[in-house]
């Protein structure tokens, strides 16, 4: 489908569409931020800001949960167990490229077999829709370095861009082009909404700079020969070992599987719930050994699962560069800072 | 709007079978031997070094090894030592009680590459019981290997594991069996001191022809890992069990990860080559 046109006066009439057949999320304000939350009425798709900046959670939270079922139980006995997967149609409406790109990521780690049962269900049953962004959101993002500007290819619906008084939106899986036809609310793009666009991108391109010394392909390398550097020593000592750096990271995908009963002592379900590698008890086994005990350890760990591990083993990124970890990190820590430091010692200016 | 599919109709990894204790012992004051059998009477494909996700609902999910001899099978065994709330109400468990079981889990060990060769076992305390599920597959087909010797040390004698078993090591002429403990008691008349006293008891084998498995704790991994590399093992022939809190079992959740590797799925067996290489493994 040819990018098409939906004029701002009509974008209420475009989400009530998407409302009568999907729970539809979108940007709202939080405070002096944004999240991500449902839009249940008339009121709510006034509340939508497709001008956020970014969203305090990352869009995980809609595909894999704080805390899911994956079994319930009605006794102790194990024979009364049964799965739990479920699943609702649901519009993810303003998804930044670089959220799309976590998208990716959670995708190809979750349907890597054996593959997880409950984050297929509920990404099958999954519309989204990418929102343009033609600013950073703050200073410690870093999008440009890791390629995450524009929208991955297959990972979204429909990506819009915002024109002034109009979004320009181009469509990516089929499911796509079907809302713009059903919606009725656009119309095809014309030649001064494609120039509009190109002018977008154009000072998109001037105002998203690179901030990593170096191309990040060699971040997988660097790191490696990083390994045993103090830094990661260094930068731990800052580190409560809180998690939040985790929480909102949106590829982080680690769980914990617990069970919980219910009121009656007996039937209740087994969950899964976000879990943490910056937790001191994360990777302890039984009598107490703890492979990761030192903070450092954890530290290293998290920065290598983002610049290294997730790629090694999805061909997707592990860090996506929107700064969320160090947004929210209470000691300051930044990932940015440790990435631009392990290509301190070699010259690799891309 | 929520869609829950029949649950009939679900395959998720998540659920377990239903595994029926149909024999319990007590080994020690900490640790009970378990044989199961699975309800739906389909049972089990498993090889040495594999494990199993055992549940019981309302406490929680607990990674144990398996420890008898490898293969298509109706049922299956374990040593379990109370160490956490799901242990522990398995302790309080006997005969006809059910368990949740989920697996089997893990890249386990296929006995065939070590066809020919001299097996060294070298297990430590509770790793007596995953290198047990090796050491049953090699004297079930005794005659596919060469020299087949057995260390085990244990704390004390009272901390001893699968005695029957070590009674029939004892006596077999085609078996080197040594054993030691850390400490003695009054009626001990056996060996005494950790594991790698044992290495200069025992006969010597061809290095270059033998395999080496090597189960217990870290800190006697690193010491019997030293005297069989200056036996003149190769860093190839020496394998052992990683112990991690295997939550998912399904390369997943995260906590069993080394570096780059999730022991659920690419362990918990590995050659020592593998174990420096990840660094972070012992």
């Amino acid at each position: 489908m040819l990018p098409q046109i939906l004029p701002k006066e009509k974008f209420g009439q475009f989400v009530s569409f998407l409302m009568t057949e999907h729970k539809v999320v979108a940007p709202m304000a939080k405070g002096p931020q944004f999240a991500f939350g449902e839009v249940e009425s008339a009121q709510d798709v006034q509340a939508i800001r497709m001008d956020y900046d970014i969203s305090i959670l990352p869009l995980k939270k809609y595909l894999l949960p704080t805390h899911e079922a994956l079994l319930e139980f009605g006794s102790r006995d194990p024979a009364t167990a049964t799965a739990v997967v479920k699943s609702q149609p649901l519009v993810i409406l303003g998804a930044h490229p670089y959220d799309l790109h976590a998208l990716a990521t959670l995708d190809a780690a979750m349907r890597t077999e054996p593959a997880d049962a409950n984050y297929i269900a509920r990404a099958d049953a999954t519309t989204v829709i990418g929102m343009n962004i033609g600013s950073y959101a703050n200073d410690q993002q870093f999008m440009a370095d890791m390629g995450t500007t524009e929208p991955p290819e297959g990972a979204f619906d429909l990506f819009m861009t915002d024109l002034g008084d109009r979004y320009y939106i181009e469509s990516g899986r089929p499911k796509g082009a079907e809302i713009v036809k059903y919606s009725g609310a656009c119309r095809p793009a014309g030649k001064d909404d494609h120039k509009a666009k190109l002018d977008f991108d154009m000072k998109k391109a001037e105002s998203l700079v690179k901030r990593l010394p170096y191309n990040t392909r060699y971040l997988p390398e660097l790191l490696d020969d990083s390994y045993d550097s103090l830094l990661w020593d260094a930068i731990s000592r800052r580190c409560f070992s809180c998690g939040t750096c985790t929480n909102v990271c949106p590829t982080c995908y680690c769980f914990d599987v617990q069970d919980k009963l219910n009121l009656d002592t007996v039937s209740g379900t087994r969950q899964r719930r976000w879990d943490s590698c910056q937790l001191k008890v994360f990777a302890e086994v039984a009598g107490g050994e703890n492979f990761r005990e030192h903070r450092a350890s954890r530290t290293r760990h998290r920065m290598f699962r983002k610049g290294k591990y997730i790629n090694d083993r999805t061909g997707k990124l592990g860090c996506v560069g929107c700064g969320r970890c160090i947004q929210h990190c209470v000691a300051k820590i930044s990932i940015l800072e440790a990435f631009q430091q392990i290509g301190g010692e070699a010259d690799l200016k891309a | 709007m929520t869609q829950t599919a029949n649950p009939t109709s679900i395959t998720s990894p998540y659920l377990p079978r239903v595994g029926r204790i149909v024999d319990a012992r007590k080994f020690t004051d900490k640790e009970a031997y378990y044989r199961f059998q699975f309800d739906d009477g389909a049972g089990i494909h498993y090889t040495a070094g594999q494990f199993m996700e055992v549940s019981l609902l309302g406490i929680g999910e607990a990674p144990i090894s398996i420890c008898s001899a490898p293969g298509q099978r109706d049922d299956l065994e374990m040593c379990i030592r109370t160490a956490g709330d799901v242990t522990g109400a398995i302790h309080k468990l006997g005969v006809g009680d059910a368990v949740g079981l989920r697996g089997a889990f893990g890249n386990g060990f296929d006995m065939n590459t070590v066809a020919g060769k001299d097996l060294l076992f070298v297990a430590g305390g509770l790793g007596l019981a995953p290198c047990r599920s090796f050491i049953l597959a090699a004297l079930n087909d005794r005659k596919k290997f060469g020299k087949v010797t057995i260390l085990y040390s244990a704390r004390t004698p009272k901390d001893l594991l699968f005695a029957d078993d070590l009674k029939v090591w004892a006596s077999r002429k085609d078996v080197q069996f040594l054993l030691t403990v850390d400490r003695g008691d009054e009626n001990w008349k056996g060996n005494t001191g950790v594991i790698t006293t044992l290495f200069r008891k025992m006969e010597k084998l061809n290095p270059s022809n033998t395999a080496a498995f090597i189960i217990g704790p870290p800190i006697m991994f690193k010491f019997a890992v030293l005297e069989v590399l200056a036996m003149g093992l190769r860093k190839n022939s020496i394998f052992c069990s990683l112990e991690r809190r295997m939550k998912c079992g399904l390369g997943k959740c995260g906590h069993c990860q080394i570096r780059n590797v999730y022991v659920c799925q690419e362990g918990p067996i590995f050659t020592y080559a593998e174990v420096m290489r990840l660094r972070e493994g012992i």
